[in-house]
Formats: structure tokens, sequence, C-alpha cells
């Protein structure tokens, strides 16, 4: 019997249309438990100055809680404190790599490679700089399992490829990439491999010495942390050699009239006062998934997850995308004939069940597996069976409701 | 209160076919779009004299968007282009709660019966995109 997690994190036991809630988008953001919320109100309630300026002790004290923040990121994905970069999202953490690695290392000839099941923040920054730098923007397509198709990496993967742009898991289909054998094989031909870790860092150990990544982005809400918090980790050889992105304060070292140096690894890429309330945060929302472990956070997610598909396969009205495939995490991806994902969304809410309905911010990917909307259900380690049999149960009342015979 | 918003009217609505094909005669072609759902119609309408003399329309979304635009094209058949913009309007407020007054809005006709939308911020959006899409077709003229 697992921990009972819903004493740890109060809003699953508040009500959604006088039904507890059954929170099933986690995808989207995952919720806080009391520790996090702790840590923040303790960081505003009793350590709050401006980081790495002050002299007084309030000061190096908030210095302290931010880069101790930092030290507890590199180590978690078994990186050096001076590759973390602390960020707003992974959204931001992606579009530094577009514009301060992207900019100014491709020209005319030169090719970015993506997948056709990237967020679009993994692909509306590659679109603008691929327009601004006059290379081409090609496409991964997927085998009918939702997996990236072999053929198609072969085939597009050349010594032209100067970027790879990959998802470890898809937020629509939950399907986990090899991206340790992506990057091999990207680094063969010295393309550079940037990792959106958005989806699976909160799910999965992920070590960016195994895989390789020169560039892994994910987001703090998404593992349990407050909004506005984000990391990207960079080979500190290519942060290095990269220009700021965003320039300011704190990232400078001397500033004169016509010119400017900056500051050492990682405040070259953080101007301006940082979210150090976020980082403390962060900092305990790790501490609390460390202590559930990621062999119980898979286990249960797994159970969570074979235990939806083989459910809703008993429905005939249900259609489910990416549900065969076996490297599938916390990603349960379907529609209901006949009825729009708003309609179905809206329907679950009214019995209290959470989920996401629309194009979750992958139009591409809509159009190649030809809808143009569709349900999604996503877990975490606090979701429960009881969570599953409420989704199934009101999945069941959808056609009634609509009055589809 | 879903028996409120998903009422067999509104089904009947949102599965007829009747509006939904391509007009031989279109005068004016709007798109509508909704991107945070992706939902997305194509209106057309014959304009002669200031008059709405037909109106079809295609594309994709929730029910609540598709018998929305289904009883838009009813009410609009027929209508003079200044009675069409103070119509749209009048939805329009209807749905962000501005206008509760039932006999005020007894000239919506069956669209009234999205009123309750107004209680549902979340969807508000799918219920206006048709009305807005005409707004736009028939603006400066």
């Amino acid at each position: 019997m697992d921990k009972n997690f819903l004493n740890d994190f109060p809003i699953l036991r508040s009500k959604m249309n006088r039904h507890q809630i059954a929170y099933l988008d986690n995808g989207a953001t995952t919720q806080k438990p009391e520790s996090v919320v702790r840590s923040i109100c303790g960081y505003y309630g009793g350590c709050n100055a401006n980081p790495h300026r002050g002299v007084y002790e309030l000061s190096v004290r908030a210095t302290k809680i931010y880069e101790d923040a930092r030290r507890k990121v590199a180590k978690f994905i078994n990186a050096r404190p001076k590759e973390i970069i602390f960020t707003k999202n992974a959204t931001e953490s992606l579009n530094l790599v577009a514009y301060s690695y992207g900019l100014n290392n491709l020209r005319g000839g030169d090719e970015i490679l993506i997948t056709i099941a990237e967020h679009h923040s993994n692909l509306v920054p590659w679109q603008r700089v691929a327009q601004a730098t006059g290379t081409k923007l090609n496409y991964i397509y997927l085998n009918a399992d939702g997996n990236l198709s072999q053929a198609d990496i072969d085939k597009k993967l050349s010594n032209r490829t100067k970027i790879l742009a990959v998802t470890q898991i898809s937020n629509v289909l939950g399907l986990v990439n090899d991206v340790k054998k992506l990057a091999a094989q990207a680094h063969e031909v010295g393309a550079v491999v940037v990792v959106d870790g958005a989806q699976s860092v909160p799910h999965i150990p992920v070590d960016v010495q195994n895989l390789d990544a020169d560039f892994l982005a994910f987001s703090g809400h998404k593992m349990l942390s407050p909004m506005g918090i984000g990391i990207l980790y960079g080979k500190r050889k290519i942060l290095e050699e990269m220009p700021p992105f965003l320039s300011g304060g704190d990232m400078i070292e001397y500033v004169e009239e016509q010119a400017t140096t900056y500051a050492e690894l990682p405040q070259k890429f953080e101007a301006g006062t940082q979210n150090v309330g976020g980082a403390a945060g962060l900092s305990a929302a790790i501490d609390y998934l460390q202590g559930v472990g990621f062999d119980n956070i898979e286990r249960i997610e797994n159970d969570l997850t074979t235990y939806t598909i083989s459910e809703l396969k008993k429905l005939p009205y249900v259609e489910l995308y990416g549900c065969d495939a076996p490297n599938k995490v916390g990603i349960v991806t379907f529609n209901i004939k006949d009825v729009h994902p708003h309609d179905v969304a809206t329907i679950l809410d009214a019995e209290g069940v959470a989920i996401r309905a629309g194009h979750h911010c992958a139009q591409p990917l809509m159009k190649f597996l030809g809808q143009n909307a569709t349900c999604r259900a996503s877990f975490y380690f606090y979701n429960t069976r009881r969570d599953v049999e409420r989704l199934i149960e009101a999945v069941q009342k959808v056609r009634g409701i609509m009055h589809i015979a | 209160m879903l028996e409120n918003i998903y009422t067999e009217l509104i089904a009947e609505h949102s599965q007829s076919k009747e509006n939904r094909r391509q007009l031989e005669h279109a005068t004016t072609k709007e798109r509508g779009h909704n991107p945070s759902c992706g939902d997305e119609i194509t209106l057309e309408l014959e304009i002669a004299d200031g008059v709405i003399k037909d109106a079809a329309f295609s594309g994709v979304g929730c029910a609540i968007s598709q018998a929305s635009t289904d009883m838009m094209i009813d009410l609009m058949r027929g209508k003079k282009i200044d009675e069409a913009k103070r119509l749209a309007e009048l939805f329009i407020d209807m749905i962000h709660g501005d206008i509760t007054d039932d006999a005020e809005l007894e000239e919506l006709d069956e669209a009234a019966a999205l009123k309750n939308i107004s209680t549902m911020p979340a969807r508000v959006k799918c219920a206006t995109l048709a009305w807005h899409t005409l707004d736009t077709a028939i603006k400066g003229r």
C-alpha cells in the first residue's frame, strides 16, 4: 500500500463541482505539497533580500538559498552547478538556447532537425531562428505506434544538421524517446542536442552525463514547484562560448559607457533580480521527490496508465492515441467518437474530474494525427486507482449527456 | 447544471447539416479561429441590398460552438446588416452576462437558449466564436 499522499497535498482533498477533485492534468502543471508551500512562505517570511548584492546577513541568507537550490538541481540531473541556469520556465530555457546559441551559430545551408511531436515551445523558437538565419527546419515524423521513425531520423540527420531539438517525452502521446541514442547519432554528424525535459524530468530519473545532452530544459511547476522557476542545463564549454540572452543587472563584470564584459557562468545568463522564492520551492520539491523515489513514481504512474488504457479500451466509442507502445509514461490521450474534447472536458468537470482538452500546444502533431483536438489525462504519483475509476465512470456518461444514441 | 447546457435543442443544432454547406453566390467569406482550443469555422454570407440573403458555414468545433453557429445562421437569414450587427452584439452581451432580462433576449429566438453559458467562463469563447466572426465579416458595411 502506497503512502497516502493526500495528507501532503491539501488541494487534492478539496472539491470541484461538489465532488472531491480527481486531478488528471499533471502534464499541464502539478499540485504542490505543503513542504513546498512552507518553503516559499519561509523564504518570504524570514529570508527575503536581494541575493548576490547585499553584504548584510539577510542578503547572504537569500544568496545561500538560491545557490543551494542550484547545487541541488545540479546533483538531481548529474550536472555541475555552473551549468545550471535559472529561468522562468522550460519555454524561456528553450528560447535562451534558440536565441543565444541558434542565432549566433547557424547560417544559410545549415539545418535544424526537430520532431513532429514537439510542444510549441520547442518548435516556434526554431521556426524563428530558421527564418532569421536562412536555415531549413526539418521534421522527424512518427511510426504508426507514435514513436519516432528511425528511417526518417537516418534520412534527415546529416552533416548539414547543426541542431537536433527533441522532447524526451511527448506531452501528448507520453512516449519516451531514446534521447541517449539520438544524441549519439547527432553527435556523430556534429549537431548540438537540445532536449526538452519538461515532461520527463518530473517522472523519470534524468542524468545529463548519461544522455550526453548538450542542453536540457525543464520547468519547476511540472514537478511540484511554484510557477515561474525553470531550468536550463547546458554543457559548460558551450555555455561559455555563447553570448548573453537577456542583459542588465547582475550579469555583468565591468560596464563602461560603450562596452561591457560579462559575468562568469551561470550569472552571465541570469539578468536582473531572480526568483529566489521559486528556487526555495524548487529545492523543497526536489527533496520531496527524492523522498518518494523515482522507482515508486514510475511504478505508480505505470500502474495508473496501464489501468486507464485497459479500461478505456473496453469502451467501443473511445479512440486512443499512442497507447500501444510499451515506452509510455503517465499520459493517456483519447477521443470519444462524435463528441468534441471540450464537451467531454466540461462533462468530466461536472463530475469533479480535471483533464485537458484541446491541441495541447502541439498543433502540428494534431494535424499529423488527423485530429483537431484530443482529451488528455495525465498522472502523477499522488493519483490513485480511484481517480481512474472516476474518470472512466464520467467518460461513460458523456455520450448520454450529449444525446448520442 | 449540465442538463441546462447540453439540451436536446443544442444537440439538434450541433448535429444539424442544413447550414453546413457552401453558398453558390457567397459575397463574403470570413474565417473565425479560437487559438486556445483550435476550433475553426468559415462563415459564408450572401449579402445583397444591405440584407443577408443567405448564410452557411463549414469547420469543426465543440457542440456549443457548432450549435451556436447553426442558430446564428437561422437567425440572421433575411436580416438587414444593421439588424444583424445589433443582434450579434446582443448575443455577445448575453454570453458575457451583461443582459439577463429574458424579454430583451426574445429577439435572439432559439439562440437565447445559450444564455446559461454565461455561467461557464471556460466555454464563453466557444459560444461567441461565430458571432464575432459575423461581426468582423459585416464590419464597415
